[in-house]
């Protein structure tokens, strides 16, 4: 029975991802990247039509976005903040000398105002902050570089990975009925990639024991669902997960919807994720894969091959 | 109202959030249907530990305990009462 640890070394082997050095950090090879391309594709070209605004974010975002949106309490221990150096030429000098020495020199270094990406929605909300949304809702398609501090020789627990998400703003029912149809909709796109799927209820890892408690609501007022295979081992892991927010956006950044706070509902694709779990499920040979599921990725498949000459 | 009733009150009327005032609230009154939120609850939790100085433990950190004022009565004073004593052995 494959383990986790045990699809990395296949993958590194077949010269599909590299070592990045760090636990959870990998190089991509341009065969691994025209997977994630047509499974990207693939995956959102149903819901394109629908939304508003699509907008690809870069890999880190302003470290207010942390605060406001409460990531910070929640989830402090997978926080990534960028820091640099805002000192003199002397401390430059204390530096290298602690580096040449073996010392940890990051200790000279000071937080700037920029944060690593925590989710792909996150860079939305403050962008839309004191807006108002029609009865209906706006709906949004967004895709970032995400990062989790969370090393592991797990490869479907990557520390920078990638997001697709449709967002919606608006009513309750409104943002309920979002999730639901995306569920739906993304369940059937994905079995249709070959893969078995179950949509479980979930809930966050939120920190410490208040995260207990905020677990405890999340999954008894079934916030979140995830959408479930295997990834990396016989084990199931989340590939997509849809999530109704209730307010909690809304408050935090002046949205309002017919005169009341807006609710907000999210459903995300793990890019990286389902692309290891196609790679899990039809072997690492991708010309060997089904030929339905090559002909759903086909278009973004051929450029990658010939991308690697 | 005893003490803890009061200490209690107090505590859901300062962190809960709730848009009506909590003196109004019977017993039994869903908090969540008045509007506490889940954030809310966790500050009303952390105020009620320092208040009585106790921990609630995994088994009551889940939704159902911040539910009413009845149900936080019952896990505070499952907290702060003395330990029955062991049954007699015969």
């Amino acid at each position: 029975m494959s383990t986790p640890e045990g699809f990395r070394d296949e993958l590194l082997r077949a010269g599909l991802l590299f070592d990045g050095g760090v636990a959870g950090v990998y190089h991509r090879s341009f065969r691994y990247e025209a997977i994630v391309r047509g499974v990207q594709a693939y995956v959102t070209a149903p819901g394109a039509g629908e939304v508003g605004l699509q907008l690809s974010f870069p890999p880190v975002q302003a470290r207010s976005t942390l605060e406001v949106s409460g990531y910070v309490s929640s989830f402090p221990n997978l926080v990534g903040l960028v820091s640099s150096f805002a000192g003199t030429e002397a401390d430059v000098s204390a530096l290298l000398a602690e580096s040449e020495g073996g010392v940890d020199w990051a200790g000279r270094m000071t937080p700037t105002d920029v944060s690593l990406c925590s989710a792909a929605c996150h860079g939305l909300y403050p962008m839309l902050a004191g807006s108002s949304f029609p009865a209906v809702g706006s709906r949004y398609e967004v895709h970032a570089w995400c990062f989790r501090h969370e090393p592991s020789v797990d490869p479907a627990r990557m520390q920078s990975f990638r997001m697709h998400e449709f967002v919606y703003l608006g009513t309750p029912s409104g943002a309920e009925a979002h999730r639901e149809a995306w569920i739906d909709r993304a369940t059937g796109l994905l079995e249709g990639l070959g893969l078995a799927v179950d949509v479980v209820p979930a809930n966050d890892p939120f920190f410490g024991r208040a995260g207990r408690l905020l677990a405890s609501n999340q999954r008894t007022k079934e916030l979140k669902f995830e959408l479930v295979t295997p990834i990396s081992s016989d084990a199931p892991g989340a590939i997509s997960s849809g999530n109704y927010h209730e307010d909690h956006f809304g408050a935090a950044f002046d949205l309002r919807a017919e005169g009341e706070v807006a609710h907000s509902a999210c459903f995300a694709f793990g890019l990286d994720r389902i692309a290891l779990a196609l790679l899990f499920r039809h072997g690492l040979d991708v010309e060997a894969w089904p030929a339905d599921v090559l002909r759903r990725l086909r278009t973004d498949l051929d450029a990658g091959a010939h991308a690697v000459t | 109202m005893t003490e803890i009733d009061g200490t209690i009150r107090r505590i859901v009327e300062a962190h809960g959030r709730l848009p009506s005032s909590p003196s109004q609230l019977k017993d039994d009154d869903d908090l969540y249907e008045r509007g506490l939120s889940s954030h809310a609850s966790v500050n009303v939790m952390l105020a009620l530990e320092d208040a009585f100085d106790v921990e609630f433990p995994d088994s009551l950190l889940r939704r159902g305990t911040f539910r009413s004022i009845a149900s936080i009565r019952e896990a505070v004073e499952s907290l702060t009462s003395p330990a029955p004593s062991t049954a007699e052995s015969g």
